[in-house]
């Protein structure tokens, strides 16, 4: 049974307020969710008003605030550009990628930020990826063949290699799956929808030859099966990939080679 | 799929949270997620489904009353008379058609249909799934249809 409230250690509670600094032009204020695992306690959620002007996007502000305000504040990025795919956490209610939200693109009012939904907190902004990498290996995301290897590369035709774009651009940053209920509800059995996006890139890639395997191992009451096309992973994903229809892929496919 | 290694894989994935997994708090979810109308579909197809199975049971207590005789008949039509059981009846009506409407959009995806484009610019299409507003719309627009539809019948007029 899905349980719909944190349990008792995990109820955030009202934080620190940093007040913004005099002569700050432009004021706005962030919660941002903070645990330290030193410390203990339960998680909560401090408050700094920080000074957005000159900034573009929600790293910035991030940033920002561990340089200027707080350097305790914990969190994972890299590229800064959406390429990398480890600053993904939930900003303003959705998953997405800090580095390409833009401040212009969040409502008025204050913003939230919490680490990526439903997932173990190691610090602050930083979940615990460790179960979805796991289940990334699971299906083995890697080319295989049966036929002899040639003397050069495994072709591809232009149209085969169309059939892998909306699949490629995937960069696991989790958020479609950290947004998924049913993946909330069933983290153990059900791999959720990146995973399942990824599993769909290699069932459709002409150059695999273990498709059948690969479709034997998803038919499964909870594997696959758990998806209800909620939809959340395609609202959410911040690369605008489709992974509720990739999903749809694998399940017709399913279909139509027992039809 | 079976090698060895797999398995030893698949104990990792499957396994119990360890004990430094306790120790650590679970992020919010679905008290901090934003809700939009795909989710609230979802929602509301579960509580219909739920909803309907109760009706289920109303309708085998009027099958047992009208087979038991006149007395248990009429506990059973007067409790349907009352306004609860009107309001009752309308809830129901709606859950049966929304259930029926939310259906067939599912029918329509496990066909491939009605997903959005395969990728899209997030900045510039932000797609949050009005068919979900179509649905609960007409399922809406259907319940008041019958209802207008039984009332008249009820009132001896035409339809």
């Amino acid at each position: 049974m899905a349980e719909f409230t944190l349990p008792k250690m995990s109820k955030v509670r009202k934080g620190k307020h940093h007040a913004a600094k005099p002569g700050a032009k432009n004021v706005r204020s962030f919660h941002v969710y903070r645990w330290d695992p030193d410390a203990g306690g339960n998680p909560r959620m401090d408050t700094y008003e920080v000074d957005v002007a000159g900034s573009a996007m929600v790293l910035d502000i991030l940033l920002k605030i561990k340089d200027e305000i707080d350097p305790t504040l914990t969190l994972r990025r890299s590229c800064r550009e959406g390429v990398c795919g480890s600053c993904s956490m939930n900003i303003d209610g959705e998953n997405t990628l800090a580095c390409t939200k833009g401040l212009d693109e969040l409502p008025q009012g204050p913003v939230s930020v919490y680490p990526l939904p439903h997932l173990p907190v190691v610090k602050d902004l930083v979940p615990d990826l460790r179960h979805f990498y796991a289940q990334y290996a699971s299906i083995q995301p890697w080319l295989q063949t049966q036929s002899a290897a040639g003397s050069r590369e495994r072709l591809q035709s232009p149209d085969d290699r169309k059939k892998l774009d909306g699949l490629y651009e995937c960069i696991l940053c989790a958020c479609c799956t950290a947004a998924c209920p049913s993946s909330w509800w069933n983290p153990d059995r059900f791999l959720g929808p990146a995973v399942l996006l990824q599993a769909n890139r290699w069932i459709v890639d002409s150059r695999d030859e273990a498709t059948g395997e690969r479709l034997d191992d998803l038919d499964d009451r909870f594997k696959l099966y758990r998806c209800h096309t909620i939809m959340n992973c395609t609202n959410t994903c911040p690369k605008g990939l489709n992974p509720a229809k990739a999903i749809a892929g694998i399940k017709q496919l399913l279909v139509s080679r027992t039809v | 799929m079976t090698d060895a290694w797999l398995r030893t894989l698949q104990a990792t994935i499957f396994r119990r949270n360890s004990n430094v997994a306790k120790a650590r708090p679970l992020s919010p979810h679905l008290g901090i997620y934003r809700w939009r109308v795909n989710m609230l579909q979802s929602t509301l197809h579960r509580l219909t489904g739920l909803f309907l199975c109760l009706g289920a049971l109303q309708v085998a207590w009027g099958l047992v009353a009208a087979a038991t005789g006149e007395v248990a008949w009429r506990v059973f039509a007067s409790f349907w008379d009352s306004w609860p059981g009107v309001a009752l009846l309308v809830l129901w009506t709606w859950s049966l058609l929304f259930h029926l409407c939310n259906g067939i959009q599912h029918l329509l995806r496990d066909m491939g249909m009605n997903f959005g484009p395969p990728t899209r610019d997030r900045a510039h299409n932000p797609v949050y799934w009005s068919t979900g507003w179509i649905v609960i719309g007409v399922s809406v627009a259907l319940t008041l249809l019958v209802w207008v539809i039984l009332i008249l019948r009820v009132s001896g007029g035409t339809p």
